[in-house]
């Protein structure tokens, strides 16, 4: 009994972690860092006074200072779609209640592919305002299918069947993909490029579009962090603290979905960062969805960006795509966290 | 009494090995059929006798061109390739007691495609260099995911999920290689990445053939002990199996096998993970399915190949066929054991 006053006290009371200030500081100054870093390297570097030109000068007009013009809407944009896939990852990790969840692992980002492949072959869409909806729909779907078949049987939704059912979506949409693709060159041609994942196409208007999405989907998280913190304990005790679990769940992967459905059709699918941004902050700060939703956003945003710029420098002169870079380095984690896992468990 | 009941275990016996038989029969006669069908259709459609005849080396203007030159070569490479994955998808699912943890979910066919496309776009090689290649990554993959899946307690769950983070690491690196590539090598290492039998030639097979007569006998002779691995460690002992040497040597001829058969027609989607459940599915259980699941791994690839060449206006290649149509069973297997609790 005094144990559940405690965590009913933890709970409405803010208990800050000790080093909050310290990982607050750190993600601000890495931001900064990773944010001058997108600006000055690509396959041409620029130097200090056209980095100073380009961004407060308007009327100076060097081919340096307009590179460096162009690569600001880039960064915004990177930054915007490393936010939304930190908390989408977060969110979902907090709804399933599994440690390895994150929008491409569990398939939601080739759900959105799919049905924009649709759009683009058969609706003959080809605005990134048409695009959103469908790959909203297709995530939304995706998500629905996915977690209904990973959470049927004995044990409800274990990252084992999770995982599983995530891949062999996963690996059922992509063949469609592929089939819908070989026949019409011209879908290959729009669609190509955003099948890695890639941030490079970014522009003002798609920042405009994806702004709103990012925001509500965010203010959402944050709403519904306490609440989520007390799902955390299991369906029951959250029950007993007064939560509502199934809209409490519904309202969350909503704004999960949002989330990622809105990346995956401007950015296309790009992986691991929920998984990797999530991890490194509960690593850092402890459980605590009200500290770890907001923080996955920043660090989320840092992770993007520096992979995107670690995609343009080892792709010279051309550029890797993003979703590849995130790949790579999220793969590992996902092994180690399956490593960590207890048998009983998986 | 006890006469009765020897004579009803022998009639169960005699009616599982017939039923084995004439799977095994009805397997064998489609594979043929399909066969010449593979060399008999195309854009012209010749004869069965006239395909025979430019088979035993007759020559003839067009004839010979497209059988020996071009449909020959597709027919092996489907047919090797197929019972390749066929074998040793099936080995691995009985060896983990898991149909989910065959090689090409778990990532073991990505090794070998990353060092395939390694092979061409970097190093230049061809040949044989490509096969060997694709074989030590393939064993090398299967040794780091055991390796890392070892921890306190085994367990086919975490193999399986160990797997699939590897392979989407060895994705990236392909991704990688392809993007840092020249432009003339690109178009052959993306057949690496979706499996295909276009442009299959006589002078890329020998290997292939060479890995599949040598080890797919291997696995035949040793299909008791595997199945008594089935029944799980304690008991294949107490039965006389040598169960790490068995285990061993099992794995290491399906990896020669798997890696072979990607090194020369690609990761063929879904192959190595269909064949042995629907084997089992025909044989039923006490019979061995290790030469069923062969041949329905070689009736699989040569039906998608027809079927991807002329069902449709567009030409697919076979991987895209199969995946369309392992994807389903794939989600229907995962429903199935979910409900029953097996994952």
């Amino acid at each position: 009994m005094t144990s559940l006053l405690d965590s009913k006290k933890n709970l409405l009371n803010p208990h800050v972690p000790r080093n909050f200030k310290a990982v607050l500081v750190i993600c601000f100054i890495m931001l900064v860092l990773c944010v001058i870093a997108s600006l000055v390297f690509g396959s041409r570097p620029v130097r200090f006074n056209e980095l100073i030109d380009g961004l407060f000068h308007q009327n100076v007009d060097s081919y340096g200072a307009n590179v460096v013009r162009k690569r600001v809407s880039r960064t915004i944009f990177s930054l915007f779609c490393g936010a939304a896939l930190g908390v989408s990852g977060a969110l979902m990790q907090a709804v399933t209640r599994n440690p390895i969840a994150d929008p491409s692992i569990l398939g939601v980002n080739t759900g959105a592919s799919l049905f924009v492949v649709l759009g683009i072959a058969f609706l003959n869409i080809t605005t990134a305002n048409q695009y959103i909806w469908l790959a909203l729909a297709g995530a939304a779907i995706t998500a629905v299918f996915v977690f209904g078949i990973g959470s049927m049987g004995r044990g409800g939704a274990t990252p084992l069947k999770l995982v599983l059912a995530g891949a062999a979506t996963s690996a059922a949409l992509t063949s469609l993909i592929t089939a819908i693709m070989i026949s019409r060159t011209y879908v290959m041609d729009q669609f190509r490029f955003w099948q890695v994942g890639s941030v490079g196409s970014a522009n003002w208007s798609s920042i405009a579009t994806f702004a709103p999405f990012l925001i509500i989907g965010i203010v959402i998280a944050i709403i519904s962090a306490p609440a989520l913190n007390a799902l955390a304990l299991g369906d029951e005790l959250a029950s007993g603290l007064g939560v509502r679990t199934g809209l409490l769940r519904l309202i969350a992967a909503v704004a999960a979905v949002l989330l990622c459905g809105a990346t995956t059709a401007l950015a296309g699918p790009i992986g691991f960062i929920g998984l990797l941004s999530a991890h490194t902050i509960r690593l850092m700060l402890g459980p605590d969805l009200r500290f770890v939703i907001p923080l996955s956003a920043i660090s989320g945003a840092i992770i993007l960006t520096v992979s995107d710029v670690t995609g343009r420098l080892i792709g010279n002169p051309g550029e890797l795509e993003v979703g590849v870079v995130t790949a790579f380095i999220g793969a590992p984690l996902l092994i180690l966290l399956v490593m960590r896992l207890k048998v009983s468990s998986l | 009494m006890k006469n009765n009941s020897v004579a009803f275990i022998k009639a169960g016996r005699r009616q599982r090995r017939r039923r084995w038989i004439l799977v095994t029969g009805f397997l064998t006669l489609l594979s043929i059929i399909l066969c010449c069908a593979m060399l008999i259709l195309g854009n012209t459609i010749y004869p069965i006798e006239v395909v025979v005849r430019t088979l035993l080396g007759e020559q003839a203007q067009g004839v010979s061109f497209a059988v020996n030159t071009i449909r020959l070569p597709r027919m092996l490479a489907g047919l090797f390739t197929g019972f390749a994955f066929g074998l040793a998808g099936n080995t691995f699912q009985t060896i983990l007691r898991n149909p989910l943890a065959s090689p090409d979910v778990i990532g073991i066919t990505s090794g070998s495609s990353a060092a395939a496309v390694f092979c061409i776009i970097i190093l230049h090689a061809s040949g044989a260099f490509i096969s060997i290649a694709s074989v030590i990554a393939g064993l090398a993959t299967v040794i780091v995911i055991y390796l890392l899946s070892r921890g306190k307690s085994f367990s086919v769950g975490r193999i399986i999920l160990i797997g699939i983070g590897i392979q989407a690491m060895l994705n990236a690196v392909v991704s990688y290689l392809l993007l840092v590539g020249a432009q003339q090598d690109i178009p052959e290492a993306i057949r690496w990445l979706s499996g295909s039998l276009n442009g299959s030639q006589m002078h890329e097979l020998p290997p292939l053939i060479i890995t599949v007569l040598v080890f797919a006998p291997i696995i035949i002779v040793l299909r008791k002990h595997l199945s008594m691995l089935e029944l799980g460690e304690q008991s294949a002992t107490s039965l006389g199996v040598n169960t790490n040497k068995t285990r061993i040597t099992l794995i290491v001829s399906s990896v020669c096998m798997i890696a072979l058969a990607t090194a020369t027609t690609g990761p063929i989607a879904f192959v190595a993970f269909l064949s042995g459940p629907i084997a089992k599915r025909l044989v039923g259980v006490g019979f061995s399915n290790v030469i069923p699941a062969g041949l329905v791994g070689v009736n699989l690839v040569l039906l998608a190949d027809l079927i991807g060449q002329f069902a449709f206006e567009v030409r697919y290649p076979v991987g895209i066929i199969t995946g369309i149509l392992g994807a389903p069973y794939l989600i229907y297997l995962l429903i199935r054991m979910n409900r029953k609790g097996d994952l």
